[in-house]
């Protein structure tokens, strides 16, 4: 059993969700630099969060084109679980794998605070744990945040259950309050607020366990295969 | 350019022959009061700086402090004031970059920064709001994209920054004992030179900080990379980890010539090197430029030859450029080439240690003339006054400023930004505090005094967290200091410092002096700034206060109104006494608190500093969400207070301990048993502040009114540019 983490030029979060993924969860973790590839033997992907390239152009736009993308590709259409968080969710966009474009905040700041978020959609890879509208108490950090879809891919995002993850406040403007969505078939799972700063107690003082479930549903579900 | 007589004299005293414009162009780098620290470093030697936990190795730009288990917390300051004023994007965000590669040239990761931000009055000064603004966005552009959190800092308004501005980043750093950097080298090793190219950006940068700002020198400040720092971070630290470090210094002030004259001096080494194999942004650089150029996100390391494909390897991984620009020499020389030709050949210990001045200082006019109380009264009611002060910008709450921070980025902030000190966690299950704390309106009314209370209010901030303070960091703002009134200011102040630091045994570790600090209306006011670390083995995690809860104060309130928040906010006025620090009190209330913490008496702490103990209780209900009653009359004191006196005044030494009814007798008991002024003021109820003074009624307001006040305060100011 093993899951990859990606590692970009700029990616800041991949040492963080590679704590949480191994000393908290067990699971078997292991940082991949976006210039190797991936084994097609691997269990499940991470996209972290940071600023690879800088945020230049567009967040995520230049690492939708690192050569490890296309090994994500091929993963992904295997319905091998990838999630990607903040900036990993930027390029999964980018990239294709996932529907939308993430955009400034209304803001026009970066904005890093708790929030709440609602669950949409507990039939993923990240969130078969969770109840439907469990509240997740947890943090965003971004500057380009703010979801947006056209009217006709929001309505088909709502038709096929692909939004996962709602805010339940009025964050930064996102279309339906929307802080995460899953592709099509549901196991490319992408995500602005971050899990891994939540899912532990020391660093939650509000409540660490429903971030956990995210964790814990990948730990079912990559133990389930295995 | 220019030199100074005694520093004419030096040279020609020690150099038997012209010096060409190359060795002069770094000779007025290295010798600018910047670098050379030519007023300070004389009297800088008073302060303390070794301990137990100090760790002292040459040619570190950091402060390294041992937190056991083989783990070391490192920690630097440093201003951008000149390049802030003119540009406060980049001048903000190149002073972050700057302090953080200090912490990674002793060998270890950046895990923290810290930023102390003042300006002038935002609420009239709509060019004070932009500098103010655009400095916070250029610290958050820099420090976020980097990954490491900004968990804590200030931000102080004052007329006296008008036109002008002081951005101070410090930043803490964390590794393994095994792995620091042990600055050696040998004969022909590799000087290599790593990260961004070299170009005309901040040309004379030093030189321009260290002259009054005039005229608004663009070129000479430097342009902000992030995304080269943090590749420039993960490539240094997989070369220090595959041990192909033997020395490594940071680019800043005074650029090439300041790094290789201060690398071969602390070394004992020469250093040669040829300009022509400097990787260059522009390539028509004169060689002189490129000596002198302070081009941002460049780290000088020197390394084995056999090291060098390593390094290489690394470097091209990360698609980040070094050049071998020079090799180590016996002959103690910093020797430029270019090509065959010969472009400057000094010693080091020449280059690096610039003459020295003995500065005259005179106590200053104003002081004698400063009124020393209050021509008339104020008549507006209290409550009035304590919410005009919630909202004032320099007490209102920062929340715009730090949510644009990422402050939770390394998942190590158990304790958020927001309130006293933020906390972190370490690898060796030790809890990691630190806090900035600077006030000029005290400094002004007595430099001494004023600063010791800095000082003292970054411990106090610390124990507020249960962690023992273990080392502090200095950051000494002043005007020009060929005045000697100026350098009287100076001097006061670190003296202050250094004896308050022996006092309570807290090693100085490191930091930095920042003179000719002038704005179009004078000098600034002394703004020295100190930041404490403290450590403990368990984490406080204060709870807020709950109905029936006791508010319990520690120690003294003087009349000591001079300063405060009350005189110059509310009442426009300047002048009286400034909160004096009395040594003993301080270390006793300190332990004291320390104690009931370990011991789990109290709840939460709060320090009760700026707006003095009124505004201190407001937050504490305001951040619970809950009222309370509160009786002024039993606050402990030497003398009758009045009531303005009792609730604005911010002496030192005082917190408020939140404390549960199940454990106020043994809470009492304790500080009776130690000694310690205290009181209990009363309890925690309801929904509004009710402040009495035995059965009158001072001030009564609904806490959700003055949460309203507290929050939106700063943020309403900035909203329309």
């Amino acid at each position: 059993m093993k899951v990859g983490v990606i590692v970009f030029p700029g990616s800041n979060c991949d040492r963080d969700m590679h704590h949480v993924l191994t000393d908290v969860f067990n699971l078997n973790a292991e940082f991949y630099w976006h210039e190797k590839n991936l084994p097609s033997d691997i269990d499940a992907v991470v996209l972290p969060g940071g600023f690879s390239y800088g945020d230049r152009l567009r967040a995520g736009v230049i690492a939708a084109h690192s050569p490890i993308i296309s090994d994500v590709k091929k993963l992904s259409e295997k319905g091998i679980p990838i999630l990607g968080v903040c900036n990993g969710f930027q390029i999964l966009v980018e990239s294709g794998l996932l529907p939308g474009v993430l955009l400034k905040n209304e803001s026009l700041n970066f904005m890093c605070e708790w929030t709440n978020l609602i669950v949409n959609n507990n039939k993923t890879p990240f969130t078969n744990k969770l109840e439907l509208n469990q509240k997740i108490p947890i943090p965003i950090a971004n500057g380009e945040g703010r979801y947006f879809v056209d009217d006709e891919t929001l309505s088909q995002l709502k038709k096929n259950n692909q939004i996962v993850f709602s805010y339940e406040n009025k964050v930064n403007g996102s279309v339906s309050q929307i802080a995460g969505v899953c592709n099509s078939d549901g196991n490319v799972v992408g995500m602005m607020p971050h899990p891994e700063r939540a899912a532990e107690k020391a660093i939650n003082q509000i409540d660490h366990k429903p971030s956990s479930l995210i964790f814990e549903s990948l730990v079912e579900t990559v133990g389930m295969k295995n | 350019m220019s030199f100074q007589e005694h520093e004419k004299l030096h040279i020609e005293k020690n150099v038997k022959r012209e010096l060409t414009s190359t060795e002069l162009q770094i000779l007025a780098a290295e010798w600018s009061e910047h670098c050379s620290y030519k007023s300070s470093k004389m009297h800088l030697r008073m302060l303390p700086t070794t301990g137990p936990n100090v760790i002292v190795e040459k040619g570190y730009d950091s402060g390294v402090l041992d937190v056991g288990d083989g783990y070391v917390v490192t920690v630097h300051i440093e201003s951008h004031n000149h390049p802030s004023a003119v540009e406060p994007f980049g001048g903000a965000a190149t002073g972050v970059g700057g302090v953080i590669r200090d912490i990674l040239s002793a060998g270890t990761r950046p895990i923290a920064l810290f930023d102390g931000l003042r300006f002038g009055d935002i609420e009239n000064d709509a060019h004070a709001r932009w500098l103010f603004k655009n400095a916070v966005s250029g610290i958050a552009d820099y420090g976020n994209c980097l990954g490491i959190p900004t968990i804590g800092g200030e931000v102080e308004f004052d007329t006296c920054y008008t036109n002008y501005a002081l951005v101070d980043v410090a930043a803490v750093g964390f590794g393994k004992k095994s792995k620091l950097i042990k600055n050696h080298a040998n004969i022909d090793d590799l000087v290599l030179l790593i990260g961004g190219s070299t170009g005309r950006d901040g040309v004379g940068g030093s030189q321009f900080a260290s002259d009054a700002l005039e005229g608004e020198d663009r070129s000479a400040v430097q342009i902000p990379d992030p995304f080269i720092e943090k590749l420039i971070i993960e490539a240094i630290l997989e070369c220090r980890d595959e041990n192909c470090i033997n020395a490594m210094k940071d680019l800043g002030g005074g650029g090439l010539s300041c790094a290789i004259s201060e690398t071969a001096e602390s070394l004992g080494i020469g250093i040669e090197l040829d300009v022509k194999n400097v990787h260059l942004r522009e390539s028509d650089l004169s060689p002189d430029e490129i000596m002198i150029s302070e081009s941002q996100e460049r780290m000088l390391v020197i390394s084995s030859p056999d090291n060098l494909s390593k390094i290489e390897k690394i470097c091209d991984k990360f698609r980040i450029q070094c050049s071998v620009i020079g090799k180590v020499k016996e002959d103690k020389m910093m020797h430029v080439k270019n090509g065959n030709d010969t472009l400057a050949l000094l010693p080091a210990d020449f280059v690096a240690r610039g003459p020295l001045i003995d500065r005259p200082k005179s106590k200053p006019e104003y002081l004698s003339q400063l009124p020393s109380s209050l021509p008339s009264e104020n008549q507006l009611p209290l409550s009035e006054i304590l919410l005009k002060l919630l909202s004032s910008p320099n007490i209102a709450s920062k929340h715009w400023v730090f949510r644009q921070y990422d402050h939770e980025v390394g998942i190590r902030t158990i304790i958020k930004p927001g309130f006293d000190a933020s906390v972190l966690r370490l690898d060796n299950g030790k809890f990691l505090s630190a806090k900035i704390d600077g006030n000029p309106k005290h400094c002004y009314l007595d430099p001494r005094q004023g600063a010791i209370g800095c000082f003292e209010e970054a411990c106090r901030n610390i124990v507020c967290q249960g962690t023992n303070p273990i080392g502090m960091v200095d950051h000494l703002q002043f005007g020009n200091p060929e005045d000697p009134e100026i350098f009287w200011t100076f001097m006061e102040s670190l003296e202050g410092l250094a004896e308050y630091a022996k006092f309570l045994r807290i090693p100085c570790v490191g930091g930095k002096v920042s003179f000719y600090n002038e704005t179009s209306s004078g000098p600034i006011k002394p703004t020295p700034l100190i930041g404490v670390l403290g450590i403990s083995s368990t984490p406080f995690l204060s709870s807020h206060p709950n109905n029936g809860d006791y508010l319990i104060i520690i120690g003294n309130t003087c009349d000591e109104l001079g300063g405060s928040e009350y005189f110059e906010y509310i009442e426009k006025f300047t002048g009286g006494i400034c909160p004096v620090v009395d040594f003993k009190d301080s270390k006793s209330n300190m332990l004291a608190v320390l104690s009931l913490i370990k011991n789990k008496h109290v709840k939460s702490v709060h320090d009760c500093s700026k707006g003095g103990l009124s505004i201190a209780l407001s937050e504490l209900g305001i951040f619970g969400n809950i009222g309370c009653d509160i009786d002024i009359e039993k606050v402990p004191s030497k003398k009758k207070l009045g009531s303005d006196e009792i609730l604005f005044s911010e002496s030192h030494s005082r917190y408020l301990l939140v404390i549960n009814k199940k454990n106020i007798d043994s809470a009492k008991k304790f500080l009776n048993r130690k000694k310690i002024s205290f009181a209990i003021l009363g309890k925690f109820s309801g929904d509004q502040i009710n402040i009495r003074r035995k059965s009158k009624n001072l001030a009564k307001f609904k806490i959700n009114l003055a949460q309203k006040r507290y929050f939106n305060g700063l943020g309403d100011l900035l909203k329309h540019g």
